[in-house]
């Protein structure tokens, strides 16, 4: 995949055959001044493929998922764009035009969403089999009681947790542990899309290794695409094939992880990159040159590139 | 000027559940000294202790065993001393979001602390001190940000606010408890900057506590490696990351996001 993209024209394209294309999607917030939180934005999520979305906080990543899931609320409006999902069966799904019960079986068994701070998502007075169980009764209303049981104590070891949890109510569980359970839920109606926000942000580094060497695990065993968002650049860089980085509502960049890392072409895309100290590389003056002054409100990542140079 | 020393400090809760209780030794026999100008790391996972150790400096529990030092002398016992020693160890706590409170302006904030410190300083003086402290941590102007209440801001900028509040009583040593894991990555290097060379302007003494590897090694002079209580592995910053000897810092290591093997790995 790397060598079809050499650095002077970055590729935005796949080689792997769609299976969400989305085409100049806008999203506004309807405000007494509206805001532009996704403005014009087109990309293509290969099947299998993993497409990081990376961007600060506003810079409309999450708007943008919850668009393409159809989970916008008022006064959020998608202003224009389409959204295509191509199923693997071979025919398309125009995801804008859906509703009422269509739009009802299209998501989670197409598209499934780990939501940021999954693992408050769980329902405190509720075991987590009758949680798992939740999705498949209205989803699968023709599997039996024992049929659905089995499954959830499948799923759940699937994303390595122990069968004997299922009883547990969510307290019970450590945060990794109600992490492991949301994903398993995205995981129920085998979905060829799941879409992750943030999903390891307020775990440790230990546990969020152990969860995100699952999820490429997962991948590669079931084959389903990966949407995932977060502000993490190297933690991106790490998962992804492709990154797109987002500012104001923009893809500024796309490109594949190495094209990315290597060669930057947009301007804010160095600055994300430069403001992240490296782990082994040069130490250099990066941080701890204290004396220079940060002036207010100066983009940081700015300040810490001139420092740099 | 302040030194702070920890020595063999252990801490021990007890765990209840029915008639039984069992011992949880979050800490266990924990020594390492903070020094004017210096920042020292502590890092770990969660659970490992660290938040115990800023709970016991902060005089927020009291240790089971071993002791605290200020300049060589243990803290003495009631409300003086207690004041002495609040005005120097201070901490700016992790989430911005909780530790200000809503219905107080910026200004209403560092005035108290400024106020509890200093009680012979006028009303002037006072106000002085609260715009002064609110240009050290570069906002500015600060007669605007003095009247602005919390969720006004951003989160670094909050972040600020409480680092100029931590800075009021003019301490010696600062405890920062994951001060930037709240704020959004492009902001951290801002804050950690500032705190940087807010502690050059005053010879602070910094405890940095993270699970982050790649800004404790960018930010401190010394790493402490924190499990279980313990401290396995302590040494110069570029030498425990670059050279980790315990296992469990190497597994710290392996597990933090590191672009450059990735890298490595695709060309």
């Amino acid at each position: 995949m790397t060598a079809a993209t050499q650095a002077a024209v970055p590729s935005t394209g796949t080689a792997r055959p769609p299976v969400l294309s989305i085409e100049g999607l806008s999203i506004t917030y309807q405000t007494a001044t509206p805001v532009h939180a996704v403005r014009d934005v087109s990309l293509e999520l290969g099947r299998g493929e993993v497409l990081g979305l990376a961007g600060e906080s506003g810079c409309g990543k999450s708007t943008l998922a919850y668009g393409v899931t159809r989970l916008l609320k008022p006064p959020a409006e998608v202003t224009a764009g389409s959204v295509e999902f191509h199923s693997r069966e071979g025919y398309a799904l125009d995801v804008m035009r859906m509703d009422g019960e269509e739009l009802r079986q299209f998501r989670w068994s197409k598209i499934s969403m780990v939501f940021q701070g999954a693992m408050n998502s769980l329902n405190p007075v509720k075991k987590v089999r009758d949680q798992l169980d939740d999705v498949l009764t209205t989803h699968r209303p023709g599997m039996s009681k024992a049929q659905r049981r089995t499954l959830c104590g499948e799923l759940l070891e699937r994303v390595g947790v122990e069968r004997n949890r299922l009883t547990a109510y969510p307290h019970e569980l450590s945060g990794g542990m109600r992490q492991r359970v949301m994903i398993a839920m995205a995981m129920a109606l085998d979905p060829q899309v799941m879409i992750m926000d943030e999903p390891t942000t307020a775990l440790d580094v230990v546990v969020q290794r152990e969860i995100l060497q699952e999820i490429a695990r997962l991948r590669d065993e079931l084959g389903f695409a990966v949407m995932f968002i977060t502000h993490d650049l190297p933690l991106l860089l790490e998962i992804s094939d492709r990154i797109a980085v987002m500012r104001e509502g923009r893809v500024v960049e796309l490109a594949d992880a190495l094209t990315l890392y290597t060669t930057p072409q947009h301007e804010y895309t160095r600055t994300l990159l430069s403001s992240f100290p490296s782990l082994t590389g040069d130490r250099g003056g990066f941080v701890r040159h204290g004396s220079r002054a940060v002036p207010a409100g100066a983009t940081t990542g700015h300040d810490a590139e001139e420092e740099r140079a | 000027m302040t030194t702070l020393e920890v020595r063999d400090v252990t801490k021990v809760y007890k765990l209840r559940s029915g008639f039984r209780s069992a011992d949880l030794r979050a800490v266990d026999g924990v020594s390492f000294r903070l020094e004017p100008g210096r920042t020292t790391a502590l890092v770990g996972q969660s659970g490992s202790g660290k938040s115990t150790i800023a709970k016991m400096l902060m005089h927020l529990e009291r240790p089971t065993s071993g002791q605290i030092l200020v300049d060589g002398a243990p803290v003495g016992r009631g409300r003086r001393a207690e004041v002495a020693y609040r005005s120097q160890v201070q901490m700016v706590f992790q989430d911005p979001f909780g530790s200000l409170n809503p219905y107080h302006s910026v200004g209403h904030h560092l005035e108290r602390p400024v106020r509890l410190h200093h009680p012979r300083l006028g009303d002037t003086e006072v106000r002085e001190r609260v715009l002064a402290l609110l240009r050290r941590v570069r906002l500015d102007p600060a007669e605007d940000y003095a009247q602005r209440r919390p969720h006004e801001l951003s989160g670094g900028q909050r972040q600020r606010v409480a680092i100029a509040r931590a800075l009021a009583p003019e301490p010696g040593i600062l405890v920062a408890d994951e001060p930037v894991s709240m704020l959004d990555v492009s902001i951290r290097l801002g804050v950690l900057n500032l705190l940087a060379s807010l502690q050059e302007e005053d010879d602070l003494g910094v405890l940095y506590i993270t699970h982050d590897l790649a800004t404790a090694r960018h930010f401190s002079d010394e790493i402490l490696v924190m499990h279980r209580g313990t401290i396995v592995e302590r040494g110069p910053a570029d030498d425990v990351i670059l050279r980790p000897q315990h296992d469990y810092t190497k597994t710290l290591r392996a597990a933090s996001p590191d672009p450059e093997r990735r890298l490595a790995e695709l060309s």
